[in-house]
């Protein structure tokens, strides 16, 4: 007996068909329901339950009352368990983390949910590192990595991973700024990591390079920079799991999402504050190790604000050591990186070329426009 | 031949109906041919010999050194002959290739007709018997066509010499790269100049052997136009700038046309220039590398050179070089004395050898022999050919819904295209790899793009001077097709072929070695414990 857990945000979504350009927030959802937007979420469940067609054993799914997943299971005939408590037509992120929380303690073997990049943001803060998770999508906008291409997919990799014939693969989870993205400005950032079921051709911005190729291209990129370190020397590692992959080939353990700093082989800092950073690097000399954040390729200026311009200025351009996946940089189709660092100058000195490292000696020169 | 038919009283020609070609593969899955193998069966049982041959010649084992013998006979399949020649017919049945179907879709392959008298040509026992071991003075002819074949690929590529030794394309540029560092060394900057640098949309086989040999490999991405980012290069050159190794169309079948300058800008820090004409068949008899600047170049007779490709038989590489960097050449070198031709290993500078011997004779005597047919004024044709059976392919493909030819917007392309098919994946959820597949249940398929990635949903045809019209109108029905089935039936697509002997395969085990099993013994290791 294979038990999944199913959580729908009922809301995901509604804000893009009325053009709204997110969901985030109670007074956006309220004025997309007053535009006339309905919930395609539950539906987009239901296409997914659907395409676990035949699972292997019997199936028995857990999932939140009503337009949250009840719905969605039954209509797919599913006779499901119900785990926590909502108020219908008010449900909010806060019902998403309590009832993932939950259900990872219920014992399922994975956790579906129909939702976006706040959704995905939610099931990450809620449940334990490495739980077997996937996203059915169906918000506005979906920068992660941690969704199926559509609802289809998403059952059958589902289905994949319960027979055993899927691996698990740590995806990012990224989200918009929605305030800044209803006002022209485009900015992500990184917010942690979800263990998802891979195949090719099922993920969402699936990258050609299976989990495989991809770890070792990471070792690679670290082996190359640890190579080179130099004694008494700051490394200031920026946020994402490029960099991270660094600290851990040096055995260190460093946080994903915030700044960490490593001087001859050993973690001096971690989750640094800006004001840290600066006291730092007046008293020693340091480098910047940083990647672009995924979707829209920025350097600077996006999820990793504790290194600010000071922190930049006093280090120096030539200081500054770029890393990437190369699949992250074709993502972006190699097109300029972008900085927005809130000091105009800084982003100037910034500008033009850098040897981004993507592997063992092997560099591409990507261009940082302003 | 054209079809009539009555309307309203008046006989109109009409063209034939637009039907698809109705395909299937072979049904079956052939095994592997040792998984065939029954103790005691024989492919053939000669006659014991006559008691005077065995009185005269004895037992031939016994004039084998030991070390030749084996102690154990070798574990290879019994069968009886006519089941060898029923296994291979049966394989040959599960497959696609340019002899069965309109093959434009494999694109850099050059995927073109290679004149079946050419291969008559390579299998005459005045070529297939002849070892390299014999007394040169009895292998004047092929030796004789080594250096002819070598005059007209150095006026085809303006170079001064060409060495016709390496097997194939990568091991071109490996000889190449070999020689350019050979070149930096003589000159005792081989240290300092420790990096090369090439392109995104080059093929990737230049920044492979580069490394390959050492080198630490520097890429320039494309410009918004999809040309090589000229500013990146300006960033990227410096005194440890070993080469820029550059292909020119690239994979996306875009022309640079200020090749001239990124080749001025690398010369004037020091470093050297290789040209990657691998694929030259749509430049041939236009440009030539030297005109250009370079100092090194190679070709894939294997492509260009009508001697085929992928699968089809062994390859051949050619390197043409300056005088500059003829020293370094591979050993030996096949000269003429004005009454015969001999081999020149006296050549302290060379970089060696890159594989044994002097080149693969049988390819090497297909492209003597088709580029002879042709002629000077033939290759041009061949060149013009492809180009303008690219760019009809092209602007037939274009009003294919969905499909797009990223960069270069509204310039013509040289020998291939690199399209996208986002528009129809972002509409359908029907991915280009799925199309492919589904172009298998029409006799044909197409290649993606090198990985990885950087034209999404990527599709790369190239249709030679090879394909008539109504071959590439073919092709591009079989593509509106399956684009007409994602829009309105996607699940056809998602769940193609249809009609392949074998319909999908497991992927996942691509990038694990320990799942690789690429011998008989491999696999009985790994999977028959």
């Amino acid at each position: 007996m294979h038990r999944i857990g199913l959580i729908v945000n009922p809301l995901a979504g509604i804000g893009g068909r009325v053009g709204l350009k997110g969901s985030d927030g109670i007074e956006t959802q309220r004025r997309a329901l007053e535009l006339g937007a309905t919930p395609r979420s539950p539906h987009r469940a239901t296409l997914s339950l659907l395409a676990i067609a035949e699972p292997d054993s019997p199936l028995e799914v857990f999932t939140a009352p009503r337009e949250m997943g009840e719905t969605s299971a039954s209509e797919a005939g599913f006779v499901p368990r119900i785990v926590g408590e909502i108020h219908s037509g008010a449900t909010t992120s806060a019902d998403t983390q309590r009832i993932a929380r939950e259900m990872t303690s219920l014992g399922v073997d994975m956790l579906l949910f129909a939702g976006g990049d706040g959704t995905a943001r939610d099931v990450c803060a809620s449940v334990p590192e490495g739980f077997p998770c996937l996203g059915i999508p169906a918000g506005v906008k979906i920068h992660s990595a941690v969704y199926a291409v559509n609802p289809r997919h998403a059952g059958e990799l589902t289905q994949l991973f319960l027979a055993g014939k899927a691996r698990l693969r740590e995806s990012e989870v990224l989200d918009l700024d929605e305030d800044a993205y209803r006002e022209g400005r485009v900015s992500a950032r990184l917010y942690g990591t979800l263990h998802v079921p891979y195949r090719p051709l099922m993920l969402q911005n699936q990258k050609t390079a299976s989990p495989a190729s991809e770890s070792r291209q990471m070792e690679a990129i670290a082996a190359n920079v640890i190579e080179h370190m130099q004694a008494d020397v700051a490394y200031i590692l920026a946020p994402g799991t490029t960099t991270r992959a660094i600290a851990q080939a040096l055995n260190l353990e460093k946080t994903l999402v915030g700044v960490d700093v490593i001087c001859n082989g050993k973690l001096i800092l971690q989750d640094a504050t800006h004001a840290q950073l600066l006291d730092l690097v007046s008293r020693i000399p340091a480098r910047i190790i940083v990647t672009p954040i995924g979707g829209q390729g920025f350097l600077f200026g996006r999820g990793n604000q504790q290194i600010g311009p000071e922190v930049i200025h006093k280090v120096g351009r030539e200081n500054i050591i770029v890393v990437s996946a190369s699949s992250k940089l074709n993502a972006l189709r190699l097109q300029p990186l972008l900085v927005d660092t809130g000091d105009e100058t800084i982003d100037e000195l910034l500008a033009g070329y850098f040897p981004v490292i993507t592997g063992y000696n092997e560099q591409m020169m990507c261009k940082v426009s302003v | 031949m054209k079809h009539e038919t009555k309307t309203h009283g008046a006989a109109r020609a009409v063209a034939p109906k637009p039907a698809l070609r109705r395909f299937h593969q072979a049904r079956w899955d052939e095994p592997i041919i040792f998984e065939l193998s029954v103790a005691g069966q024989r492919g053939v049982l000669p006659p014991e010999p006559e008691a005077a041959i065995v009185e005269t010649a004895g037992d031939v084992f016994d004039n084998l050194p030991a070390s030749l013998k084996r102690k154990t006979a070798p574990e290879l399949p019994e069968m009886s002959q006519l089941h060898v020649l029923r296994h291979y017919l049966r394989l040959s049945q599960e497959n696609l290739g340019v002899d069965l179907n309109v093959d434009v879709g494999q694109g850099t392959c050059t995927m073109k007709y290679s004149p079946k008298v050419n291969d008559q040509l390579a299998r005459s026992h005045k070529l297939s018997e002849l070892h390299p071991l014999q007394p040169l003075e009895s292998a004047q002819g092929i030796l004789e066509v080594m250096y002819k074949l070598e005059g007209m690929l150095k006026e085809i590529s303006g170079m001064e010499r060409v060495t016709l030794q390496p097997g194939a394309g990568s091991a071109a540029i490996y000889a190449n790269i070999s020689m350019i560092r050979a070149y930096h060394e003589a000159r005792g900057e081989g240290a300092q100049r420790n990096e090369v640098i090439t392109t995104a949309f080059s093929h990737p086989s230049n920044g492979a052997a580069a490394k390959v040999a050492g080198y630490k490999i520097i890429t320039l991405p494309p410009d918004a136009d999809g040309y090589p980012d000229f500013d990146a290069l300006k960033a990227a050159v410096s005194k440890r700038t070993a080469a820029l190794l550059i292909t020119n169309p690239e994979d996306t079948g875009i022309f640079n046309p200020r090749i001239e300058e990124f080749v001025r800008l690398v010369h004037s820090v020091g470093g050297l220039c290789s040209y990657d004409q691998a694929n030259a068949n749509g430049i041939l008899g236009i440009t030539r590398a030297r005109d250009a600047g370079f100092d090194v170049c190679h070709f894939n007779l294997h492509k260009t050179f009508s001697t085929p490709h992928a699968c089809g038989g062994p390859a051949a590489g050619a390197c043409g070089v300056t005088k500059e960097i003829a020293p370094f050449l591979p050993t030996p070198t096949v000269e003429f004395d004005g009454a015969k031709y001999y081999l020149d290993y006296n050549r302290p500078q060379s970089i060696g050898k890159i594989r044994p011997w002097y080149g693969v004779a049988p390819n090497l005597l297909k492209a003597y022999a088709w580029i002879m047919s042709l002629g000077a004024d033939g290759l041009r044709e061949a060149a013009e050919i492809a180009v303008l059976n690219n760019n009809y392919l092209l602007h037939q493909v274009l009003k294919i819904r969905g499909v797009s030819a990223p960069y270069a917007q509204g310039k013509r392309r040289i020998e291939q295209v690199r399209y996208s098919w986002e528009q129809l994946a972002s509409d359908t959820g029907v991915h280009s790899e799925e199309i492919g597949w589904r172009a298998a249940d029409f006799g044909t398929h197409y290649w993606l793009s090198h990985h990885p990635f950087v034209v999404p949903e990527p599709m790369t045809l190239e249709p030679t001077e090879s394909y008539s019209r109504e071959d590439l109108d073919e092709y591009a029905r079989i593509l509106n097709h399956i684009a007409e089935e994602a829009y309105s039936n996607p699940e056809i697509v998602h769940t193609a072929p249809h009609n392949s002997a074998i319909h999908r395969i497991d992927q996942e085990s691509f990038d694990d070695p320990e799942a690789w099993a690429v011998t008989w013994r491999a696999y009985k290791r790994k999977y028959k414990k």
